[in-house]
C-alpha cells in the first residue's frame, strides 16, 4: 500500500506537449508509472512519443478519462492556465490532480480551491507549486526523482521540493510508503493534516516525517491533529529560523507576517505534541533512524 | 508586494472607493503647492510602509499652505521605525463624525477570503481584534460568490455601524472587494474608514498587498515598486531574475537550490555560526532547479558584491539538476567573475551524478573552493572562513 497514489494508477499530464511536461511525462514513464495519456484542447487528436511510448493527446481531462480510465492527472501549464486547468479536472471528478506549476495567483488557487469545495471535493488536490507525489517502485507523479529511494516504511510530507529530496536522501537506506510535497504556496489543496490522516491509516507506513517553513499556521494546525489522532511515531523539520519578518522566502506563502508564522512557534507547536524536531535536515533523519531502530 | 497609502488610494479611486482630494509631494515645495491648489486644511502624511507614523510625529495637520510646508520640511527625511520618509501624501483635511475599520483578506487556514469590520477603527487592529474581539466581525467571503452590496450591508451590520452610514458604508465596501479582486490584492485595509457630517462614507487611510504572482496580468504592478528603499543588492538580483533576500548582519553568502532548502541552509549555517563568533548567514539566494553557468555567475555576483560577505556557501541537492551541471556552472561561473572572485567558496554536492559533479570541481582544483560532502559539516567549514576572514 501507499497513499492517495498506486501501482494501479492510471496517470495523464495536463500540458503534455509543453517543454517542462515532455520532459517530466519521460520521466515519469522512466520511474514506472503509468502514463496512459495526455491533454492539451490545442493538439487534440494528436500523438506524441515519449521515452518511447506513444501517448494520445486528448481534448479535455473527461475524455482523456472516458478513453483511458485514468484517475490521476499530472498537472504542467503556465501559471495564467492552471486556473482553468485544475477546474476541468474538478469537473471531469479526476481522483487526485497533481498541480506543480509554480506562480499561481493566490485569486485562482482560493477560486479552484472552492469550485472544488462546492462540488463535495472529489478531486483530491496536491500543490500548486509542488513537486508532487511519489510511492517508489509504484507510481511517480510529479517530479520528485525518483531514483534518490525506494520503497520502505516512511511516509514523508513536505511543504519544500527539495527538501523532500535532501530528506529521501538521507534516509534512503530505508525508504519510503509515499512522499508528498504538498507546496509552499498559502493556498494548497493536500494539506500536512490530510497526509497525516492517510499515513496513518496506510498499514506499510511505520513513522511519519513532517517537514514544515515559515508562514501561515498549518504546522500548528498539524502538530493539533498528531496529538489527537496520529499513533505512528512523527518527526519534523521546520525550515527559516533565520528568516527576517515580512520577507517572502523563495515560496510564496513562505513569509512571517507580525509574530506570526514562525519557525520557533511552529517547533513548539510540534514538540507539545510530542513529536521530535531536528535542528537539521540530518539531525531529523537521525531521529527517525532512532525511532525506526526502536 | 505591499503598497504606500497613497498607491493603495490611487487603487481606490480607479474602483470608485471614494478617497479625500490629494496628491503626493517629495519636498516642502510641492507639499505648500498640493495644499494650496485644495484649499483649506490639509493633512500631511508620512509614506511609509510601517504601522504606528500618526504616534511617531508622521501625520500632521496644516490649516495654510505655508504651514503645509513647514510640516512636509518636518516629516520629510523623518526616520520611522528604521523606514525614511522619502513622500509626504497631502490630503484634504476630512471633518470627521466617526471612524470605522474594514478589510478584506486572504484567510490561510481555512482556503478563502474573509472581510472583517468594526464601528470602532482608528486603533490599531491588532490591538482591537485581542481587546476588543466582539467588536470586531469576521465575514468569510466565498471566492466564487464575492461580496456584492447586500453582502457588504450584512457585514455592516454585524459589525455594528450606526443605520444612518450603513447603506453608504455597504457601497463603499463592496467597491473595496472589486479592488481585491480585480487587482489580485492578497489584503485590502481601510483604517480608518470615516463618515464626515453629511454622512459621506471615505477611505481616510489605506494599505495594499498586491501578489506579485499575478503581475502577468497587471502590468502595471510592477511600476509601483519604489526603486528608491530596495535594497541595492536586492533590486540588482531582481534585475537578473533571482530569488534573493538579503539578510541585516550575516557574513555567509548563501546560494542554493529549492526555497525550502535554502532557508534551511540559512539556519544550519547560523547554528554553526553560533561556535564560530557569532558568523551569520548574509543573504537567501534560491537559484532554482536549472543552475546553468549563467545563473550560478549571476548568483555569484550578486553575493560577492555584498560588502558583508567573508565566504560563500554553495548548497545543491541536484534533483531534476545534474550536480555535474552545476559543477560546471560554478567553474565557468569562476571563470566569468575572474578578479570578482576574491571570498573563499564551501560547495557541498549531493544527489543527482554527484560523483561527477565532484570530480569536476577536484580537477578544476580552483584556489577559493573547497568541497565538504555533508549540508552540516560545509556549513560548519564556510562559518569557520567567515569568522576567519573578519
Amino acid at each position: 500500500m501507499a497513499i492517495f497514489l498506486n501501482e494501479n494508477s492510471k496517470v495523464i499530464v495536463q500540458g503534455i506537449t509543453g517543454g517542462e511536461g515532455t520532459k517530466h511525462t519521460a520521466k515519469m514513464l522512466a520511474a514506472g508509472t503509468n502514463i496512459v495519456g495526455g491533454v492539451n484542447a490545442r493538439k487534440a487528436g494528436t500523438t506524441v512519443s515519449i521515452g518511447g511510448k506513444d501517448l494520445t493527446v486528448f481534448g479535455t481531462v473527461e475524455e482523456a478519462m472516458k478513453e483511458t480510465g485514468a484517475d490521476v492527472s499530472v498537472v504542467f501549464v503556465p501559471p495564467k492556465f492552471t486556473k482553468d486547468a485544475v477546474i476541468e479536472a474538478i469537473d471531469a471528478e479526476i481522483g487526485l490532480a497533481v498541480v506543480i506549476t509554480e506562480g499561481v495567483p493566490v485569486h485562482d488557487s482560493a477560486y479552484f480551491w472552492a469550485h472544488s469545495s462546492a462540488r463535495g471535493n472529489r478531486t483530491r488536490i496536491i500543490g500548486p507549486n509542488c513537486p508532487g507525489i511519489i510511492s517508489p517502485g509504484k507510481s511517480n507523479a510529479g517530479i520528485i526523482p525518483a531514483d534518490i529511494a525506494g520503497a520502505g516504511p516512511i511516509g514523508l510530507v513536505s511543504k519544500s521540493g527539495t527538501l523532500t529530496y535532501q530528506m529521501m536522501y538521507e534516509l534512503r537506506e530505508i525508504g519510503f510508503s509515499t512522499a508528498i510535497g504538498i507546496g509552499g504556496d498559502p493556498v494548497i489543496g493536500t494539506t500536512h493534516i490530510d497526509a497525516l490522516a492517510a499515513f496513518e491509516a496506510d498499514p506499510d507506513t511505520t513513522a511519519i516525517v513532517m517537514i514544515g517553513e515559515i508562514g501561515g499556521d498549518a504546522e500548528e494546525r498539524a502538530a493539533e491533529f498528531i496529538k489527537a489522532n496520529v499513533t505512528k511515531p512523527v518527526v519534523g523539520y521546520v525550515a527559516g529560523f533565520t528568516a527576517p519578518e515580512g520577507k517572502t522566502m523563495g515560496h510564496a506563502g513562505a513569509i512571517v507576517s507580525g509574530s506570526a508564522g514562525t519557525a520557533q512557534a511552529k517547533k513548539e507547536a510540534l514538540e507539545a505534541a510530542g513529536v521530535k524536531v531536528g535542528k537539521t535536515p540530518s539531525e531529523t533523519a537521525d531521529l527517525m533512524r532512532e525511532l525506526i531502530a526502536r | 508586494m505591499d503598497l504606500y497609502e497613497h498607491q493603495a488610494k490611487d487603487l481606490f479611486e480607479a474602483h470608485g472607493v471614494p478617497v479625500s482630494r490629494g496628491s503626493v509631494a517629495v519636498t516642502p515645495e510641492e507639499a505648500e503647492a498640493v495644499a494650496r491648489d485644495i484649499g483649506g486644511a490639509v493633512v500631511i502624511k508620512a509614506q511609509v510602509k510601517v504601522g504606528g507614523r500618526g504616534k511617531a510625529g508622521g501625520v500632521k495637520l496644516a490649516k495654510t499652505p505655508e504651514e503645509a510646508n513647514e510640516k512636509a520640511h518636518e516629516i520629510l527625511g523623518m526616520d520611522i521605525k528604521g523606514h525614511t520618509v522619502h513622500r509626504v501624501l497631502v490630503a484634504e483635511a476630512s471633518q470627521i463624525t466617526q471612524e470605522y475599520y474594514v478589510s478584506f483578506l486572504l484567510d490561510r487556514a481555512n482556503r478563502t477570503f474573509l472581510a472583517m469590520a468594526s464601528a470602532e477603527g482608528g486603533m490599531e487592529i491588532e490591538q482591537l481584534a485581542a481587546e476588543r474581539p466582539d467588536a470586531l466581525a469576521k465575514v468569510p467571503i466565498d471566492p466564487l460568490i464575492g461580496c456584492d452590496v447586500e453582502r457588504a450591508r450584512a457585514i455592516v451590520d454585524e459589525a455594528g455601524f450606526p443605520l444612518d452610514v450603513a447603506d453608504a458604508a455597504a457601497e463603499v465596501i463592496a467597491k473595496l472587494w472589486e479592488t481585491f479582486v480585480a487587482e489580485d490584492a492578497t489584503l485590502v485595509e481601510v483604517n480608518p474608514l470615516i463618515s464626515d457630517a453629511e454622512g459621506t462614507v471615505i477611505a481616510l487611510d489605506g494599505k495594499v498587498t498586491l501578489d506579485e504572482n499575478a503581475d502577468f496580468r497587471h502590468p502595471g504592478h510592477t511600476d509601483l515598486v519604489d526603486q528608491r528603499t530596495e535594497n541595492p543588492l536586492e533590486a540588482k538580483a531582481k534585475a537578473k531574475g533571482l530569488n534573493y533576500v538579503k539578510l541585516d548582519g550575516g557574513q555567509v553568502g548563501i546560494i542554493g537550490n529549492g526555497a525550502g532548502l535554502v532557508m534551511s541552509t540559512l539556519d544550519v549555517v547560523a547554528y554553526a555560526g553560533e561556535k564560530h563568533g557569532g558568523v551569520k548567514p548574509a543573504n537567501f539566494l534560491d537559484i532554482g532547479g536549472g543552475a546553468s553557468a549563467q545563473v550560478m555567475a549571476d548568483g555569484l555576483d550578486v553575493i560577492l558584491g555584498d560588502p558583508d560577505v567573508r565566504s560563500v556557501f554553495v548548497n545543491v541537492f541536484g534533483g531534476i539538476t545534474a550536480c555535474d551541471a552545476v559543477a560546471n556552472g560554478i567553474v565557468e561561473a569562476l571563470k566569468i567573475l575572474g578578479d570578482a572572485a576574491t571570498k573563499p567558496l564551501v560547495v557541498r554536492l549531493d544527489g543527482n551524478n554527484v560523483l561527477e559533479g565532484r570530480r569536476i570541481l577536484d580537477e578544476a582544483n580552483h584556489p577559493l573552493v573547497t568541497q565538504v560532502d555533508t549540508m552540516d559539516n560545509a556549513a560548519d567549514r564556510a562559518a569557520e572562513l567567515a569568522a576567519a576572514g573578519v
